[in-house]
């Protein structure tokens, strides 16, 4: 791996395991109840909508997402290091790559809204 | 006076003699308040005087018994044969080194490491005598004190999993080291000790596992260090990329 770059993912491994730990878990509720059809009226798709038209909310839902992406490929790839995986730099850019790919679409999709 | 009795394998190798490493099994009848130490000195003494192993103060201080027992890295003067109590007990050299003979390891990858991470306070330029001394606070004592407590006993690096991976992995004690100096406000040698922390054979190859800080008899936590010095790294190269790193 690239020598300069390790304090880099890392910085964005920790920022993104740091708020997974917090919003993952309500997230995840949330998206329970939503999933039975019990969507309250403040989570309905206009309201939602609204909330990722302000410039705030986008942002919000961008670190979010993105860091989340960052965090999983970093843990991925020491996971499977850890677990005799010897074949680190392919891994890397896979997983790097997915969450590139994912941190530009997803502020793609948000400038849209 | 009641007796534990202990079944001591111990591994044995004499690279003079050993094609490789065996053990040899040894009965010993321990006094209940004796210590795998004494245990190990006991048949050192009475059973076969060839048996080699390091130990000095018997007092967890000077840090030279670490040794596998049953499988942990742990201070055999502070291991109580009671707890070990007519069973079969491994005494293995520590994990992750190599073998000078019997329980004696050669530790000289970790005293190389120790030197790269400059474990001493470094000053830009000294205060003058005249001046007075540096002071402290008890708040500026307490980020570092608890890292000053370690007796360079390397069951940190017996215990490491990154460690028996990658052995140019910088470790745990040396690294704990360094965050101490660090995190020491006298000291000024933090883009000094950032060159060899910040190589990816420095800080970064520790995955958390906390294991060093379970295997720790001085309870220094060296993990909590590494994790500190994982943020204090980072933040460096934040600032260097910037060109406002610590000089």
């Amino acid at each position: 791996m690239a020598k300069v770059n390790k304090a880099l993912f890392w910085s964005l491994f920790a920022a993104g395991g740091t708020l997974t730990a917090f919003v993952f878990p309500v997230l995840a509720l949330i998206t329970l109840f939503a999933a039975h059809g019990n969507t309250p009226e403040i989570m309905g798709f206009e309201q939602m909508q609204g909330l990722l038209a302000n410039w705030f909310g986008k942002l919000a839902a961008f670190g979010t997402v993105s860091l989340a992406l960052w965090h999983a490929a970093h843990r991925l790839r020491t996971a499977l290091y850890g677990l005799g995986l010897r074949a680190d730099g392919i891994v890397s850019v896979v997983g790097y790559g997915i969450a590139l790919v994912g941190t530009i679409l997803s502020a793609y999709y948000l400038v849209q809204i | 006076m009641s007796e534990v009795q202990l079944e001591l394998e111990i591994l044995r190798y004499d690279p003079e003699k050993d094609q490789e490493p065996h053990f040899k099994t040894y009965q010993v009848a321990c006094r209940e308040e004796w210590m795998i130490l004494d245990a190990v000195n006991h048949v050192k003494d009475e059973v076969d005087t060839t048996l080699s192993y390091r130990w000095s103060c018997h007092m967890a201080v000077c840090g030279s018994c670490g040794m596998m027992i049953d499988g942990q890295p742990k201070l055999a003067c502070k291991a109580a044969v009671k707890d070990y109590a007519d069973k079969k007990v491994r005494i293995e050299p520590l994990a992750n080194f190599p073998i000078e003979r019997d329980l004696v390891v050669v530790q000289d990858d970790f005293m190389e490491k120790l030197k790269r991470v400059k474990p001493y306070i470094i000053r830009k330029e000294e205060k003058p005598i005249e001046e007075g001394e540096y002071k402290q606070s008890p708040a500026d004592l307490k980020r570092f004190k608890q890292f000053t407590l370690c007796i360079n006993c390397l069951c940190c690096y017996a215990a490491c999993p990154e460690y028996a991976l990658t052995p140019e992995f910088v470790g745990p004690a040396a690294l704990a080291l360094a965050h101490r100096y660090n995190a020491d406000s006298r000291d000024q040698g933090l883009a000094e000790r950032h060159k060899e922390i910040s190589k990816p054979e420095g800080v970064w190859d520790c995955s958390f596992t906390d294991t060093c800080s379970i295997a720790c008899p001085k309870h220094v936590d060296p993990a909590s260090a590494l994790q500190q010095l994982k943020i204090t790294t980072t933040v460096q190269w934040y600032k260097e990329l910037i060109g406002m790193g610590d000089k």
